[in-house]
């Protein structure tokens, strides 16, 4: 790209890197398969997107200020397992109606912060390493879901599936639950990186905490938050997820820790943080669901190669925004 | 997991220097609960063990799971090292790996059961105990065959890319060559539910004519109905899973027309290893070849033969 000459050009060419890897993907798809661009198949991606892109946004936030988390996966399984336990538990008591899905919602999301309030107190208060403490809790949650699901599947009851179904499947107007929550969690997001001190400060963090710190940013706190925050997003994408299948087994969520940063840093955030921008999280996850959506929808590629296809993508997303920065 | 600690724990402690002289060591050395087969696998192992804990008091068990290869070279190098064991039953979570630490076993003179994965290296089994997979895959393409006379259009979702999954789809195949069915396309759902429910929806918007799903394993078959049933598409007529999960063959039993059948697969391959060691320590029985457990048809009519409602699978 040598149009990047002068510094607003460059500045743009950061901005519509991973819009522009976004566009050709689906202009590409609308011309591989006619269905692509039909409502179905749409409401089935953005639908799709939705339990990464909810813990993507929050990951957004802890990556920002400098930290990391590769336990949201395994902690979306245990949080979806000890929820289907919950709510089958309270089911002879409560019978099937809108406060037991109202009780699991309130263990889902509680369970979350909890799960995220640990990581963070590991974190800021004993100091040790993000990477070392979530590799330990993604080690822990994973075996203690396979271990409630005694190695098998937690299957949530039938006839309270049925009735707890349309949180994912229903909607207004059209558009699902998940894609309205997903919105909703996107524009809060937004707001608070771009307009709000908090935000502020997790930039400020991510670049310098030292600085930061002289600054009077209370680096420990906030920090915390931005863990206890993906822990209550986590919370919300399982909200999102269990009606769906309606079970939970040591396969959930695997490797969603690695989608949701590769989302992350696909959308232009820092990962050695300072710098975040919510939106362009939004555009990393819809590039990691289309890809594999376009490979399902076309026969072009062996299934074999689908990771290879899917790995160069990821690249070539990053090196399309990052093409301003070789030339300085 | 409570069951194997604690019979860890008592394995240890009835070990070592005051073992009684005749008393022989059983290692069972299979991969941990990764999936729904896996998890019944466990579940059947752990009850098998018990069972002949108590049947035979000259026996002792030792039972490991591993989480990956390199933690199963290392149970079973410990087993050797440390418990002396006169038989192992693996089932080997990759073969080449395992073949090298398999064949040591072997050479300290103990007897070697295989089971459902072969080494990479004929000849060092006492015992093969496997299921069918180019069998699995034939089952299920002749029920196809004779459920779509007429023919028709199918998808196919497949397994984690491995050979057991390559056996499968050629044993398939095969059974529906010159049939009329045509396969619209078959891609990996890696014998997960999420994944089919991921890769059903895509295929449901791909094709507008559908008329049955192979789905090879009862996850993937669940994860393919709710994409069906979300969808509301009434073209899709049965989806055909296997391996026999609980919930599943209890549909069939109870007559669902989308579940018409289920191939088995069955995780309790284990125990008929684990027995048939045992019984060749305990007695003078001859045991030694390949054992082969066919896969077969489960219909409403003969489901209740196949359905277990204890196991967790």
């Amino acid at each position: 790209m040598s149009v990047a000459a002068s510094p607003a050009r460059k500045l743009q060419m950061s901005v519509i890197g991973p819009i522009l890897a976004l566009v050709i993907l689906v202009i590409a798809g609308a011309l591989m398969n006619p269905n692509f661009l039909g409502l179905d198949n749409i409401t089935n991606v953005l639908a799709r997107s939705a339990f990464i892109g909810i813990i993507a946004v929050g990951m957004t936030f802890v990556i920002t200020s400098g930290g990391l988390d590769l336990s949201v996966g395994s902690m979306a399984a245990f949080v979806a397992g000890l929820m289907i336990l919950v709510m089958n538990t309270l089911l002879p008591k409560m019978g099937v109606g809108v406060p037991i899905v109202l009780v699991g919602m309130a263990v889902a999301l509680g369970a979350g912060i909890i799960a995220g309030l640990i990581n963070g107190l590991l974190i800021t208060r004993l100091g040790i390493e993000a990477f070392i403490v979530t590799l330990g809790s993604m080690g822990i949650y994973r075996s203690l879901v396979t271990w409630l699901a005694d190695g098998g599947t937690l299957s949530l009851d039938f006839g309270l599936r049925s009735f707890y179904q349309p949180v994912y499947y229903g909607g207004i107007f059209g558009i699902t639950w998940p894609i309205i929550v997903f919105a909703l969690v996107v524009i809060l997001g937004e707001v608070l990186m771009r307009k709000t001190a908090f935000g502020r400060h997790c930039a400020a963090i991510g670049s310098n905490d030292q600085v930061a710190r002289y600054a009077s940013v209370r680096v420990a706190r906030v920090r915390l938050l931005t863990y206890v925050m993906l822990g209550g997003l986590v919370g919300i994408a399982v909200i999102m997820y269990v009606p769906r299948l309606g079970s939970a087994s040591s396969a959930t969520g695997l490797l969603w820790e690695l989608e949701a940063i590769a989302a992350v840093i696909i959308g232009g955030t820092a990962l050695k943080g300072g710098f975040g921008r919510v939106w362009g999280t939004v555009v990393g996850v819809l590039i990691l669901v289309l890809i594999g959506n376009l490979l399902n929808l076309t026969d072009y590629v062996s299934p074999y190669l689908n990771g290879a296809i899917q790995g160069a993508i990821i690249i070539l997303a990053v090196v399309l925004q990052r093409g301003s920065k070789a030339g300085q | 997991m409570k069951h194997f600690v604690s019979a860890l724990a008592l394995a240890v402690a009835l070990g070592g220097p005051a073992m009684a002289q005749d008393t022989k060591v059983i290692g069972v050395s299979i991969p941990a609960a990764t999936h729904g087969w896996a998890g019944g696998m466990n579940y059947f192992a752990k009850t098998t063990v018990e069972r002949l804990e108590a049947t035979y008091p000259e026996l002792d068990f030792v039972l490991a799971t591993a989480s990956d290869p390199a933690k199963q070279v290392n149970d079973i190098e410990d087993m050797l090292a440390t418990r002396k064991i006169s038989a192992l039953v693996v089932l080997p979570f990759e073969s080449e790996p395992l073949t090298g630490p398999v064949q040591n076993v072997k050479a300290s003179g103990a007897w070697v059961t295989v089971v459902d994965r072969g080494l990479a290296v004929e000849g060092i089994q006492d015992l093969y105990v496997a299921g069918d997979n180019p069998g699995f895959g034939r089952v299920a393409g002749e029920f196809m065959k004779s459920h779509m006379p007429d023919g028709g259009k199918i998808v196919v979702l497949r397994g984690i890319p491995t050979t057991i999954d390559n056996e499968r789809l050629e044993g398939f195949q095969g059974a529906i060559e010159g049939s009329g069915i045509e396969v619209l396309a078959a891609e990996h759902g890696n014998w997960n539910r999420d994944n089919s429910f991921t890769v059903m929806q895509d295929f449901l918007s791909k094709y507008p004519e559908i008329d049955a799903v192979w789905a090879s394993d009862d996850d993937m078959a669940l994860g393919a109905l709710a994409a069906i049933e979300a969808a509301g598409r009434k073209d899709v007529k049965f989806v055909l899973g296997g391996a026999g999960m609980k919930e599943m063959v209890k549909r069939t039993m109870d007559g669902d027309a989308m579940i018409p059948a289920n191939v088995t697969y069955p995780p309790a391959m284990i125990a008929t290893a684990i027995e048939i060691t045992a019984v060749g320590l305990v007695s003078q029985a001859p045991v030694s070849g390949d054992f082969i457990i066919g896969s077969v048809l489960v219909t409403p009519d003969n489901a209740a033969t196949y359905y277990y409602p204890d196991s967790p699978f």
